[in-house]
């Protein structure tokens, strides 16, 4: 029972983890109607982003989200602007143009990773990072405990500016009909763009805060490719409540998995899950909850 | 009968002059195994993206997970030496069918879904069957992989097996397009829905064109077991280094064309060893670190400015060429 109960506070605790990743993911895959498979290579940079940060200029891993998160939403839309806004226009046979250009943006960018810092691991070390505390006999980590209050601090500021800012109606807006949208007098170009850029700032947001709990190397980046598409399914396209549930039930099926069948299934527990939910409850856990 | 035979396979001169051109290249490098073996290679992407083009390219189902059959292609021929001492030879008959009876049921699952949900699809099935080779060590000796001693050190055996197959799969891939079910995969890329409301069986059609790229993808592993007589899951069944890879091959040559992965796999294998070696150790050292990146920004290039890949574009330029040339003769 004690490990029961401690594989799912260890699962929820990385699953709130898991949820901004996939916010962002389904932020994107609402506005811009595509998947971005190089989420997760956003989110190796923005690991890398904090590691030197962390290594060359001491800063803590949960302040430098207050440099991560401008500096991959300036990247990320950069990114949008020059080199996927311009394949909308653009004539080809296949209509997946965008995301094999996310591909290509995922392979150049855990490329220059391994160019500039090489494929070692690296990982931080900070005063906390083995810490944890006891509370009935289970063990809260504590930098993930950290990571997750943060992760819903975030989550609570992007409902709010969804919700209740004109921003974010547009992007609502643009989300459910880009035509609509349009003849109401938002600029659809540019909240596509700056969706990209927002999604891509939680991602970075996801990435400082899992640096020191988790190993850094470059291929870290397709294997959380892997994992926020997983959930963005799992959640249900375009569905925010949807990523949230989604990310906890990723995150305890792998801990479960990991604790009941074999540590070396963990990665594959998820995929299951998904391809699961992808041929036989396709609009995902969205359609059971309708939000 | 035999005028529709020839109807169906009708090869231009230019490309007998490029199988001429693939006999004779190794006899050109006769001195350098290093040359040879990225011959070799230009000739397994060659398979590896044809295989993946008819399925993406002309049937419109854009598959991320060619890896999977790949790997099952290449352990199809490994697990019966590494079990039993069998020729891993033989998996070049059962290496196909294998991948092809893996598609065909993996087909019953992801065809089901369309776009860039088969895509995600069929990721993750290559990805799950990576896992399950790395975990599943009575099997398939997990991460240790499986070693075979080749059968010969000289290139060109390897490299006349390996031209033979992509000859063919370039060959398979003209005369399945010169048929009606090439229409019919055309009609399913354009429109499923619309191929569908004509009376194209359109989940038949479907498998068939899985069928045969997956048969394809199966042998191009059967052949990298038996020429590189190491496989491990991590390599066979990479998400980025064959998936992938195999992919961009077909964007860079030219998506439904005949010749695009051809010429992608050439340009792939080039550009990377190019860097590989910094320009022929021209460059500083550093270069080498740079073959993928370098790669990487050629599809972006490619992607943003020739979406039709180099073949595709390549058709247009000709086409207008010839145009203004019949202008010019009227006038």
């Amino acid at each position: 029972m004690d490990v029961f109960l401690q594989s799912l506070i260890s699962g929820l605790l990385i699953g709130g983890l898991y949820a901004i990743i996939g916010i962002g993911m389904t932020l994107i895959m609402g506005v811009l109607k595509i998947i971005n498979l190089a989420h997760g290579q956003i989110l190796m940079v923005a690991m890398y982003v904090t590691w030197v940060l962390w290594k060359y200029f001491g800063i803590d891993p949960y302040l430098s989200i207050f440099i991560t998160i401008p500096f991959i939403f300036v990247f990320a839309e950069g990114l949008s602007k020059y080199l996927l806004h311009p394949l909308i226009e653009k004539e080809s046979i296949l209509p997946e143009n965008q995301v094999l250009m996310t591909v290509g943006i995922g392979m150049v960018l855990v490329e220059l990773a391994r160019f500039i810092f090489t494929s070692n691991y690296r990982s931080i070390q900070t005063s906390y990072t083995d810490k944890a505390w006891h509370v009935a006999g289970i063990s809260f980590h504590v930098p993930l405990v950290i990571a997750f209050v943060i992760a819903i601090f975030l989550t609570v500021g992007l409902y709010v500016l969804l919700r209740r800012t004109d921003l974010g109606r547009s992007i609502r807006a643009t989300a459910q009909d880009k035509i609509a949208a349009t003849l109401m007098g938002i600029s659809s170009a540019k909240i596509t763009i700056l969706t990209y850029g927002l999604g891509s700032a939680l991602d970075a947001a996801a990435g400082s805060l899992l640096l020191p709990v988790y190993y850094l190397y470059p291929d870290v980046g397709p294997l959380f490719t892997v994992k926020a598409f997983v959930i963005t399914i799992l959640g249900g396209l375009g569905s925010t409540v949807g990523a949230i549930a989604g990310g906890l039930v990723l995150g305890v099926a792998e801990t479960f998995g990991a604790t009941y069948i074999s540590s070396g299934y963990r990665d594959a527990v998820g995929l299951v899950i998904f391809l699961i939910v992808l041929v036989f409850f396709p609009g995902g856990l969205k359609r059971l909850t309708k939000v | 009968m035999e005028k529709e035979k020839t109807k169906l396979l009708k090869l231009t001169k230019s490309e007998y002059l490029i199988f001429l051109g693939a006999v004779v290249l190794p006899f050109i490098f006769f001195d350098s195994f290093y040359i040879q073996g990225l011959l070799i290679f230009i000739m397994m992407w060659v398979m590896l993206g044809n295989s993946w083009n008819l399925l993406a390219g002309y049937t419109g189902q854009v598959s991320f997970g060619h890896a999977a059959y790949f790997g099952i292609g290449a352990y199809a021929a490994a697990l019966p030496y590494f079990h039993y001492k069998i020729s891993p030879w033989w998996g070049l008959l059962y290496g196909g069918l294998a991948a092809v009876i893996l598609g065909y049921l993996l087909g019953i699952l992801v065809f089901r879904l369309r776009g860039p949900y088969f895509a995600l699809g069929t990721l993750a099935t290559g990805e799950i069957l990576r896992l399950v080779f790395g975990e599943e060590e009575w099997l398939t000796n997990g991460h240790n992989g499986i070693l075979y001693t080749t059968t010969w050190v000289s290139k060109y055996p390897y490299y006349f097996i390996a031209l033979a197959l992509a000859i063919l799969s370039i060959i398979s891939v003209k005369i399945v397009m010169k048929s009606k079910a090439g229409f019919y995969f055309l009609s399913i890329r354009e429109d499923e829905d619309a191929a569908a409301a004509l009376g194209i069986n359109t989940k038949k059609y479907k498998n068939i064109s899985m069928v045969i790229s997956t048969f394809w993808a199966g042998t191009a592993g059967a052949f990298y077991m038996i020429y590189m007589g190491f496989i491990d899951p991590e390599v066979v069944f990479a998400l980025h280094n064959i998936s992938i890879i195999t992919i961009l091959i077909g964007i860079i040559g030219g998506v439904g064309t005949i010749w695009g992965p051809a010429i992608g796999a050439v340009v792939m294998v080039f550009v990377q060893e190019l860097f590989r070696s910094a320009i022929f150790g021209l460059a500083p050292h550093w270069v080498s670190g740079l073959h993928a990146l370098i790669f990487g920004l050629l599809v972006i290039i490619v992607i943003l400015y020739l979406p039709g890949g180099i073949m595709g574009d390549w058709e247009l330029l000709t086409n207008k060429f010839k145009f203004s040339k019949r202008a010019e003769s009227s006038s």
